[in-house]
């Protein structure tokens, strides 16, 4: 059987190029039905692929942001991200309505804030300086934490949760010095 | 032409016949029958003191079935109990595959955390299954999935094909420029030797990879921390002379910048290496070259 086989093959590559066994009687009878392969079951990298691709639309993605543990590592880099999108919109949206605002009508300049801000309650007053300095503060102390890393420097499980809590307590410290003020 | 074509022809017949009886012999010096391939639990001697009281722990298990593809995925429960199982996840898995739910698909193959089949994600990290003990704590279950953000091929089984493709496009194999001096071999220093400690022993079982939120979020662009390291691994060989060019195909937007140091890599790694110290590595030598 296995021979015959690699007769067929060998004949079913070659019958194009050789005249071997052109009128001979020798060919099997079989060879013709052997080479019929239906083109539904074709075998080659290119229909593979194509199967590949159809089964690949419907295949689902596992979740991930939604089943990972949270761990300090993505949990930080999340908030600096957020962190930093946040100061950078409050500068952005602080300094154009200073700009744009006064030539508006809007009385918003440095008087004007200062008194504004003089009329709140200390709780306010407190709150507010909190939501503002601790993102800014954040940011900056994860800043040099990611220029430290990038010089090579704590670069290990140990030293990114060593720095990570770092980071953490001493912006907690100074948002607390800075919202006394 | 007829002469080769003939022999050619015959020698898989002659050579089937002269090795029968060889592969026979092999395949009764074969201990292991298919249909105790996943089986981990031998029959006790009858000699083995009283059983223990059954301690069942519940394990939830995300299931994907291709062949009814518009049903979502779901968790499904499975209770096992602990005196009557090995002491790792992939045994439960095992047990429950032998002799609960046969249709139950994951990977598994060596067992002892060389192989990398079995990596997925138990009770919110990666690992793998072979190396990730059972919490005993049978109040609380836990929770497998696969692999984080990947296509599904079925229930723990993601779709690596871009995972390796990736692998491949950073050439991971020795180039030089020159052949090795007087064309005898390779020769490296203790020195040199001892840069690829903890480069070479990755397994490429995507943990890391799949553990990386900036890998999930530019998966055809960005190449991961597996790969990276790889990469680095081949750059940090002494005997490799394309250290440069290898950095250069990295200089664009996606291929490395994509990294972040969220350093979850090394967080999630089982065989403990540090892809985030590579790809910081290869940052900084990009910069300097």
């Amino acid at each position: 059987m296995f021979a015959t086989r690699a007769v067929n093959s060998i004949v079913a590559q070659n019958v194009a190029r050789t005249a071997l066994f052109k009128n001979a009687s020798a060919v099997p009878t079989g060879i013709r039905a052997f080479r019929a392969t239906p083109s539904t079951m074709e075998q080659s990298p290119d229909a593979e692929s194509e199967l590949l691709r159809q089964q690949r639309l419907v295949r689902p993605k596992s979740p991930h942001l939604t089943i990972y543990q949270p761990q300090l590592t993505w949990l930080m880099s999340g908030f600096h991200r957020i962190t930093g999108c946040a100061v950078g919109a409050g500068f952005y949206v602080g300094a154009l309505s200073y700009l744009a605002l006064p030539a508006l009508g809007y009385n918003f300049d440095t008087s004007a804030i200062v008194a504004s801000v003089a009329s709140l309650p200390v709780v306010a007053k407190v709150g507010i300086k909190t939501t503002v300095a601790f993102p800014f503060v954040f940011h900056c102390l994860n800043g040099v934490r990611h220029l430290i890393w990038d010089t090579g420097r704590f670069l290990t499980v140990d030293g990114v949760y060593k720095t990570g809590y770092a980071v953490l307590g001493s912006s907690a410290a100074i948002t607390l010095y800075l919202a006394s003020l | 032409m007829s002469v080769s074509l003939m022999s050619a022809a015959i020698r898989p017949a002659l050579r089937k016949q002269v090795f029968a009886p060889v592969a026979s012999m092999a395949r009764s010096f074969n201990t292991s029958a298919p249909t105790h391939m996943a089986s981990t639990n031998p029959s006790p001697p009858d000699n083995t003191p009283a059983k223990k009281e059954p301690m069942y722990k519940t394990f939830e298990i995300y299931r994907w079935n291709p062949d009814t593809p518009a049903e979502k995925p779901t968790l499904q429960e499975y209770k096992v109990d602990l005196n009557a199982c090995g002491p790792m996840i992939l045994d439960a898995l095992i047990k429950i595959k032998n002799e609960m739910d046969p249709t139950l698909t994951f990977r598994r193959s060596c067992r002892e955390g060389i192989c990398g089949s079995c990596a997925m994600n138990i009770e919110g990290g990666n690992t793998l299954a072979c190396l990730a003990r059972i919490d005993r704590n049978v109040s609380k279950p836990v929770k497998i999935y696969p692999l984080p953000n990947m296509h599904i091929v079925k229930d723990l089984v993601p779709d690596l094909t871009n995972f390796y493709k990736q692998y491949k496009s950073i050439e991971p194999y020795l180039k030089q420029k020159t052949g090795p001096p007087e064309g005898k071999e390779n020769l490296q220093s203790i020195e040199d030797r001892k840069k690829l400690d903890g480069l070479y022993e990755c397994i490429l079982c995507a943990c890391c990879s799949t553990s990386c939120p900036s890998y999930w979020w530019n998966q055809d662009e960005y190449l991961g921390p597996a790969v990276l390291m790889q990469a680095y691994r081949w750059m940090a060989d002494s005997r490799d002379q394309f250290g440069r060019e290898r950095r250069d195909k990295l200089q664009d937007k996606y291929s490395i910048y994509r990294c972040h140091t969220i350093m979850n890599c090394a967080k999630t790694c089982p065989k403990g290496l540090n892809p985030g110290r590579a790809i910081a590595q290869i940052k900084k030598d990009m910069a300097f070259d």
